[in-house]
């Protein structure tokens, strides 16, 4: 097997504060006239990527996991050229296309026409490549009335899908993405899956960024997990995944404990310490079942008393979908003081009409009176909700119909209840 | 710089792309649409012969005073605007800076090279000029050329290196237009170079523009031509161009992080 992309041990370093602060030449100026022998103010460093090394070969459809701020863009940015390392190396072979952004060169006064050229040129393609794809760009698209229309009058979707279609067709050797399927609706989505799935087909090396874990496992054969700008595991993508996802929650799904998961973000007067799946009783529930009711109990801690917070969760889907979003601020509750102090909250829920399925929550903890974010756990745990014989029938119901279910009935009465139908014996036969 | 060149070859296609857009969105939903390019300087021209040729006096050569100015103006537009639209190439598009790769000097490249089309509108203006003031037609004309591909050069060697300090520095964004305001009158644009005492003479051959309006001037109307100050000028703009070259080279690989 030949070698699609080699990294040898890649660093990447940003001095952070630096940037801001010397972009008008005045600030330096008036630095230097008031104090001309001090040194600079150390650059606080940060290492988004620290000795990276793996290699790809050719074919292979790598999908790169990790919360936000682990390192990954960074990782694209340096193979697509677009930034370099500060150190180690890369070597790609083929030609390589990346698609950081849909869309990317769009200009708003330009039709969608002339923006799939340019779109195209920049993103690599020729001229004459574009002329002969042209038509199935357009068609894969679906925006054909309005081609030549300035896409200053499309919609958001719209756009995203014209920018899809000509990614579509690029046909590098090399195909790096990054989240760019986390937009859009469903329909668009799957069609997204799918065109990825055919440059499976086709031999094509792809490197796949995704928080959506469903996307990754389904077209990716090799997991990496990149954390704090290291590789923290390399292998199979579903043995990658298992990890990755235990590393957000503790292995007790019915008591998380979220001391210890990272990449939480907020200023952390209050913070959350313990999420608990509990029955109406208030006994630790060890399974969910669909349609059943639950309580939700969020401990925290307040290390100083806090004026008039909001706790939040929010359900997702395994896809990343956001279900429903849940905050005390939404329903109208007023909490005027939170002493410091441990405490809880519990959210009870009656019917908790969820197909089967793992979701997961995420927690915020943020304030109604000023801008600030106590703290928020992205996916902190997760909730697995096994099935039931939710419609009263023995039919196995599963994920493959769907996120949600109502309290619902079909009525049957109508039936036969119209004029009857001459049916002619010709006609059946 | 042998691979940087031939890159930049292979991907000539983007630089296309790029100075068409350019040049498409300009006169997008503007109704005057491409007479913009003749009307900055027949107004300018038209300005500045009243107040400078008729009022002031100015001598022109013995060149009507109007066709004077105007063929001076022509490349000094070209060069004024598109020095603006060069040196704020990158950062104007910082969201491609951030997504995508290709060399990127394209991106000055495509402002100088999408310039050129009011040059060629303006120029066509220029011959009606020259029919309307009976010039006599001389061969040195076609090698006017010759002066608008310096002005070229020149442009990309100053805007290469403005453009890769302003992704730095937002200052230079603001020292652009003041630079070409002087610039107006350090050129013998609005004078002939004789009009100026003779120890001034040799300084205002530093700027290259005055080799470019002297040569290009001398191409149409023909007269006396001060060699050193053309080989002075073309002198300037190449070192400008290795300058400009040279400094975004080494400036281009912190683009992304800093833009």
């Amino acid at each position: 097997m030949t070698e699609s992309i080699t990294v040898e041990n890649l660093s990447k370093r940003y001095e952070l504060g630096a940037l801001q602060e010397e972009t008008q030449l005045r600030d330096q100026l008036v630095r230097l006239l008031r104090a001309p022998f001090r040194k600079r103010a150390p650059k606080e460093i940060l290492w988004a990527l620290r000795e990276v090394s793996f290699k790809v070969d050719e074919g292979e459809v790598v999908g790169i996991i990790g919360r936000n701020g682990a390192g990954k863009s960074t990782l694209l940015k340096i193979l697509s050229k677009i930034t370099y390392p500060t150190s180690g190396r890369v070597r790609t072979r083929g030609r390589v296309a990346s698609l950081l952004e849909v869309g990317t060169g769009f200009h708003e006064e330009l039709t969608g026409r002339e923006n799939i050229y340019l779109n195209g040129s920049i993103l690599g393609m020729k001229k004459k490549e574009v002329d002969v794809k042209l038509d199935a760009i357009v068609e894969f698209s679906g925006v054909q009335r309005f081609i030549d229309t300035p896409i200053k009058r499309y919609s958001s979707g719209m756009r995203l899908r014209l920018g899809f279609a000509v990614a579509a067709h690029l046909e590098p050797d090399v195909l790096i993405v990054d989240e760019v399927l986390a937009v859009g609706d469903a329909a668009f989505q799957k069609k997204c899956i799918s065109a990825m799935q055919d440059l499976r087909g086709g031999g094509r090396t792809v490197l796949f960024v995704s928080h959506n874990m469903a996307a990754v496992e389904n077209l990716c054969s090799r997991g990496i997990w990149i954390a704090n700008g290291e590789i923290r595991l390399d292998g199979p993508t579903h043995e990658v995944i298992e990890a990755y996802m235990a590393s957000f929650a503790s292995a007790d799904s019915a008591s998380n404990e979220i001391t210890g998961v990272d990449g939480r973000r907020g200023s952390g007067e209050i913070l959350y310490t313990r999420v608990e799946f509990l029955s109406t009783e208030r006994d630790l529930q060890t399974v969910t079942r669909c349609g059943k009711s639950l309580v939700i109990r969020l401990h925290y801690r307040a290390n100083e008393p806090i004026e008039r917070p909001s706790f939040g969760v929010r359900m997702y889907s395994d896809m990343g979908t956001l279900v429903t979003d849940s905050s005390t601020w939404l329903h109208g509750l007023d909490i005027p003081l939170v002493p410091a102090g441990d405490g809880y909250l519990d959210l009870e829920i009656d019917s908790l009409n969820l197909l089967p399925g793992r979701y997961y929550l995420s927690l915020w903890l943020d304030s109604c009176v000023i801008r600030r974010i106590y703290d928020a756990l992205e996916h902190a745990v997760h909730l697995d909700v096994e099935e039931a014989p939710i419609y009263g029938s023995s039919r196995r119901i599963d994920s493959r119909y769907g996120l949600v279910f109502f309290p619902q009935r079909w009525r049957l009465d109508g039936i036969g209840s119209g004029p009857t139908l001459e049916v002619s014996p010709a006609a059946n036969a | 710089m042998g691979e940087w060149f031939s890159e930049i070859w292979r991907s000539r296609e983007i630089l296309y792309f790029l100075a068409w857009r350019d040049v498409k969105v300009r006169y997008k939903q503007a109704v005057l649409g491409v007479a913009w390019a003749v009307l900055q300087p027949l107004f300018t021209m038209v300005t500045f012969t009243f107040f400078f040729g008729r009022l002031a006096g100015i001598p022109s050569d013995g060149v009507p005073y109007p066709l004077f100015s105007y063929s001076a103006l022509l490349l000094w537009t070209y060069f004024s605007v598109t020095l603006a639209q060069v040196g704020n190439s990158l950062i104007n598009n910082s969201s491609l800076i951030t997504k995508i790769y290709f060399p990127r000097v394209l991106l000055p490249a495509a402002a100088a090279f999408g310039g050129l089309l009011d040059l060629v509108v303006g120029s066509v203006f220029l011959i009606g000029m020259l029919f309307y003031y009976h010039v006599t037609p001389r061969w040195t004309m076609l090698l006017s050329p010759v002066f608008v591909a310096q002005t070229v050069l020149l442009v990309m060697g100053v805007g290469m290196l403005l453009a890769a300090l302003n992704v730095r520095y937002r200052d230079v964004k603001y020292t652009i237009p003041f630079l070409t305001q002087i610039g107006l009158f350090v050129t013998p644009i609005i004078y002939p170079v004789t009009f100026l005492p003779h120890r001034f003479q040799a300084w205002l051959a530093l700027n290259p523009m005055t080799g470019v309006t002297e040569g290009f001037r001398a191409c149409l109307f023909g007269g006396h031509v001060d060699w050193s100050v053309l080989v002075c000028s073309w002198i300037v703009t190449l070192l400008l161009l290795a300058l400009g070259s040279l400094h975004f080279r080494s400036a281009e690989r912190v683009f992304a992080d800093i833009v």
